[in-house]
């Protein structure tokens, strides 16, 4: 399976809430220690219920 | 391409001071979609807030903004709705700065039905100043000054809006982030006073005295808890018992009040 979106994450914006992992549904995102990175880029399908609920406009879906 | 919401924003103002997982930045955020999806202007645009943690949010909108005493937002608003009637008005505030300190001026601004969108982000608390409960803070939920729960009993703020005058009511939570950017575009077009109630999650100062372990169970909580109006209409008493009703909730056409005025002035100064 392929990536349907790139997904860019900026750090610096990032607090480390977690909502992005929890809301994922098909588990692209994960926490390293307070700071979301994406884990398994294929499984993304560009939904983009990471991008709307990041509170801290951390997350961009740029849809390939 | 990703929306870009920077261009909203002011530069250098990110990351905002809104703590971990709060979900007043999801609110921001569904306003900035709303607003482009209106087509504001930024010169044709103001934004008017008042104290306290959601009323920050102004602050980082690249638009004309207004940070205002405490409560007070739906009063400078009013001010320059009627200078300027052709400026799109926008309030922000919370449950505590909309509903308690400045409540006489919210169901004032509702009952002249001045065409104005007042968002309200109803996180149950006051934030910013230490966690004091707020007229929302539900019944036996505990806050820094109710630390043996709260005994009052809350503030509908939609019910409110209506009671008051208030010409188009809509409800929604942080956890349905595309209804938000929906009703508060709803809101913007229609013609008076628009409140849109946002149900939000302060994890910092409700989250942690009340048993919410992270602010991902504070979101299960508002999804577990909303329910359209349509699903509403076909469910018993017992199966509404403690959910909250999401959506538009009311609507109607009344006469707006600037539009009022000016016909007053013109037959006065007329006769």
């Amino acid at each position: 399976m392929s990536a349907k979106a790139e997904i860019e994450i900026i750090e610096e914006y990032c607090k480390g809430c977690s909502i992005c992992v929890e809301f994922c549904p098909t588990k692209v995102l994960e926490m390293d220690a307070f700071v979301v990175k994406v884990a398994n880029a294929d499984a993304c399908i560009a939904c983009n219920q990471c991008e709307l609920r990041c509170p801290d406009f951390a997350i961009k879906v740029h849809k390939l | 391409m990703a929306y870009d919401y920077e261009k909203s924003i002011r530069p250098g103002k990110l990351p905002h001071i809104w703590c971990p997982g709060c979900g007043h930045g999801i609110v921001m955020k569904g306003l900035i979609r709303a607003m482009d999806t209106c087509g504001l202007e930024k010169n044709n645009t103001a934004i008017v807030s008042g104290i306290g943690c959601a009323s920050r949010l102004p602050g980082y909108m690249d638009f004309n903004t207004l940070h205002t005493a405490h409560g007070r937002a739906a009063a400078f608003a009013t001010g320059i709705k009627m200078v300027k009637p052709e400026m799109t008005v926008i309030c922000c505030g919370g449950d505590g700065d909309g509903t308690a300190i400045g409540g006489n001026h919210f169901i004032h601004a509702c009952r002249r039905n001045i065409d104005m969108t007042y968002v309200i982000m109803n996180n149950y608390i006051y934030g910013m100043t230490g966690g004091q409960f707020s007229p929302c803070t539900p019944t036996g939920m505990k806050a820094s000054t109710t630390p043996y729960g709260n005994p009052d009993p809350i503030f509908d703020i939609s019910k409110l809006a209506i009671g008051a005058g208030a010409t188009f009511v809509a409800r929604t939570t942080s956890f349905h982030a595309t209804q938000i950017d929906k009703l508060i575009a709803e809101g913007i077009k229609h013609k008076g006073m628009s409140v849109i109630e946002v149900l939000d999650d302060c994890p910092t100062s409700y989250g942690r005295r009340n048993k919410f372990r992270s602010v991902v169970d504070m979101m299960k909580r508002l999804k577990e808890v909303a329910v359209p109006v349509a699903a509403a209409a076909k469910m018993t008493d017992e199966q509404l018992e403690g959910k909250v009703l999401t959506g538009v909730l009311f609507k109607e056409e009344r006469a707006e009040y600037t539009d009022q005025y000016a016909k007053l002035i013109a037959r006065v100064q007329g006769a």
